[in-house]
């Protein structure tokens, strides 16, 4: 992927570039707000990384012009403002995710693939199928080899979720935002069980686990593991 | 901290650069001088128009008397011609009745009456005069002024009559002294007055500047003087008090939290620090370093987790993210909540149940009362065990009147009444050891949020264990506030 980071820390920038490298991506730096924008009028990226403080023009307002210009890219808003209102503020003016610094690396890249792959809303798909476990959305039915599996409503959205974003991994807090629209951090961490309750439903009986814990990172539902 | 870096307020060097009270240029002094003013002049307005009613009445009286005497006379003169006159003159002259009569020939001299006789002048005048004459009076005479009306009857003969009207004038005299006398005193007190106030008022305002500077010199002691009279100033004088109290109180606050932080998160990197230096120095295998990292990622999340939980108080408690609220349904909230703990407690052998039967609509922020019944809960379940048997946590939502309260209550060994104060504050923890998990931050973070809503906290006996109630004010759902 071609991804575009505006971001004036450049030791911050530093790591990330080099992180997304090894996850096999191209990245484009810009450290002001100014260039950052004109970059990201003038070519294709398949994700933008913004940060909210920048030199020259700050990232709320390059998201809001982009979005009035038509650009459609996921923008991921990156930021040291961790209030509620702050992230409200980030996703209102087009930002489509939003991450606080400081912030985990895995969860960083969760969330960039997770934007690049999100589908378009008219390409929904109306069935998740990862090896023999199909979830059939709009039947609301879950089948994993043909035998039904029954799951609370909690636990059909999370598996949902899981296999919307098959193959790649999904750290807790999306969880608790995509899952639960809970945008703070729980001091417990109640995902784990909650996984661990599904993954009861989903692999007990059989042979080959379909939801893996990815460690450090988080979760994936996938054929083979991370 | 040092005296030198404590100035929050700026503006103290042109408070200091100012002169000192001033008692004729301070507004009381000047109000009260206004009011004086003003009174003297309504007082003098009273006064003046009872003297002119009084002399109008006197006036006119005094008239009727002389034209019925004029009346009178004429009636005699025309019946008897001036023989006739000069008896009834006579006769009326003797009589005490105040009465003034002269009948003069053509050359000025006194033919009958009891007016001594007067200046040619008078004499020559027609109608209507004012004139003094000379009465008797206790060892001698004096000169008194008379009022009357002069008449030119045939032969040059001329009749006056007239009344005395001496008292009037004194009377006259009397009024206008009272008059400048009672205006100025009004005048004076009301001066006197104002200074008084305006002492008593620019002494209290003193104090209460006196002592704010002492404050704004760092000293949060200090307290305004209370008259102890219950009007504006001691109001005043007390909602400032009570700013005092909450600023300090949060000055204080900080104060612990800094304390705090140098023992709870120099702690963990401490470990941190030590940890690394030992894998650096004495493992030289890429698993051990491995380890060595996990380890150090997942401490250094718990001091981001820690950091961002006291970044959210310090933002809560300036009061931020209030147009953030919206109205919801708590119980559906905590019905949320208890199904995300449900499966926590499960493992833990402690059941948690939902007691609330009917919707309770709030304005609020959603995902910050979400957060604080998280806490709630969370807390609940590390301490809902008693000694022995199964944990229980119970979670209700219910009307009260025009709040709602959100009650979470554990069966655990509960707080004792002398230390819930303390478990509110930030970093509190009531075991001294503070090895169980947990930052000490939950229960401060829901005393936040319950302040910001205009709500409160309160942390009871539930026999036994522990039991949280937080009320919050409840939404009129008829109303049907519009938002933006």
């Amino acid at each position: 992927m071609r991804i575009l980071i505006i971001e004036d820390d450049e030791t911050a920038a530093g790591y990330l570039i080099r992180a997304l490298k090894e996850a096999g991506h191209v990245c484009d730096l810009y450290g002001d707000g100014a260039d950052g924008l004109e970059a990201a009028r003038s070519d294709d990226f398949d994700v933008m990384i913004i940060d909210r403080m920048l030199p020259g023009r700050d990232g709320i307002s390059i998201i809001e012009t982009l979005r009035r210009e038509g650009v459609k890219t996921p923008v991921l808003v990156l930021s040291a403002l961790g209030g509620v209102d702050d992230r409200v503020t980030g996703l209102r003016a087009g930002g489509d995710d939003y991450l606080t610094k400081p912030y985990a690396m895995s969860e960083l890249l969760a969330r960039v693939e997770a934007l690049a792959r999100r589908p378009a809303p008219e390409e929904a798909e109306t069935r998740y199928v990862v090896g023999d476990l199909v979830l059939d959305r709009l039947a609301h039915k879950v089948t994993r080899g043909g035998e039904p599996i029954v799951l609370q409503p909690r636990e059909y959205r999370l598996l949902e979720y899981l296999m919307k974003h098959a193959g790649q991994v999904v750290t807790r807090t999306m969880l608790l935002e995509n899952v639960w629209d809970y945008h703070f951090d729980p001091q417990t961490n109640v995902i784990d069980v909650h996984i661990s309750r599904l993954r009861a439903k989903i692999d007990k009986g059989f042979d080959r686990p379909l939801l893996h814990t990815v460690r450090g990172a988080g979760y994936m539902v996938g054929e083979t593991g991370p | 901290m040092t005296a030198r870096s404590f100035t929050p307020f700026g503006a103290r060097d042109t408070w200091s650069a100012k002169p000192g009270p001033n008692i004729f240029r301070s507004t009381a002094f000047r109000l009260s001088l206004l009011y004086a003013a003003l009174f003297a002049a309504a007082a003098a307005l009273a006064m003046g128009y009872v003297y002119w009613q009084t002399s109008v009445f006197y006036a006119r009286q005094l008239d009727n008397t002389i034209q019925a005497e004029i009346r009178g006379l004429a009636e005699q003169y025309r019946l008897g011609g001036l023989p006739r006159l000069n008896q009834v003159v006579a006769q009326r002259s003797a009589a005490a009745g105040g009465g003034l009569y002269l009948i003069a020939d053509a050359d000025g001299e006194r033919v009958s009456g009891n007016l001594a006789a007067p200046s040619a002048a008078l004499l020559e005048k027609r109608g209507r005069v004012q004139f003094p004459y000379r009465a008797p009076a206790p060892g001698g005479t004096e000169t008194r002024l008379a009022i009357g009306q002069v008449f030119q009857l045939s032969g040059g003969y001329r009749l006056v009559v007239g009344r005395d009207i001496e008292d009037r004038r004194k009377l006259e005299d009397i009024f206008t002294s009272a008059f400048i006398w009672g205006v100025g005193f009004i005048a004076l007190i009301g001066v006197l007055g104002g200074l008084l106030v305006s002492r008593v008022l620019l002494r209290r305002i003193g104090a209460i500047t006196d002592t704010s500077q002492r404050i704004m010199h760092g000293d949060l002691s200090q307290r305004l003087p209370l008259a102890g009279t219950g009007d504006e100033l001691d109001r005043l004088a007390g909602s400032l008090n009570s700013m005092l109290d909450r600023i300090e109180q949060l000055i204080s606050g900080l104060r612990e939290v800094s304390d705090n932080i140098a023992h709870d998160l120099k702690t963990p990197l401490t470990r941190m620090r030590n940890r690394i230096d030992t894998a650096l120095r004495d493992a030289p295998d890429s698993e051990t370093y491995r380890e060595t990292l996990i380890q150090t990622i997942e401490e250094a999340d718990e001091l981001i987790r820690t950091f961002n939980a006291l970044l959210s108080i310090a933002r809560l408690e300036a009061g931020a993210q209030v147009e953030d609220f919206e109205t919801f349904d708590l119980a559906a909230l905590a019905a949320d909540a208890v199904e995300l703990y449900e499966p926590v407690a499960e493992g833990e052998d402690i059941t948690v149940s939902l007691n609330a039967p009917q919707p309770a609509q709030v304005n609020a922020n959603r995902q910050l009362l979400a957060q604080a019944t998280a806490n709630l809960i969370d807390n609940a379940i590390k301490y809902a065990r008693p000694d022995s048997g199964e944990g229980a946590i119970t979670v209700g939502v219910e009307p009260a009147g025009s709040h709602v309260r959100l009650i979470v209550a554990d069966n655990g060994p509960g707080i004792p009444e002398d230390q819930r104060e303390r478990a509110l504050k930030r970093f509190a923890r009531l075991e001294t050891s503070r090895s169980r998990p947990g930052s000490g931050l939950g229960l401060s973070l829901v005393a936040a949020v319950a302040r910001l809503h205009g709500g409160s906290i309160a942390l009871e006996d539930n026999r036994p264990g522990l039991r949280v109630v937080v009320t919050l004010p409840a939404t009129q759902t008829h109303s049907g506030k519009a938002r933006a």
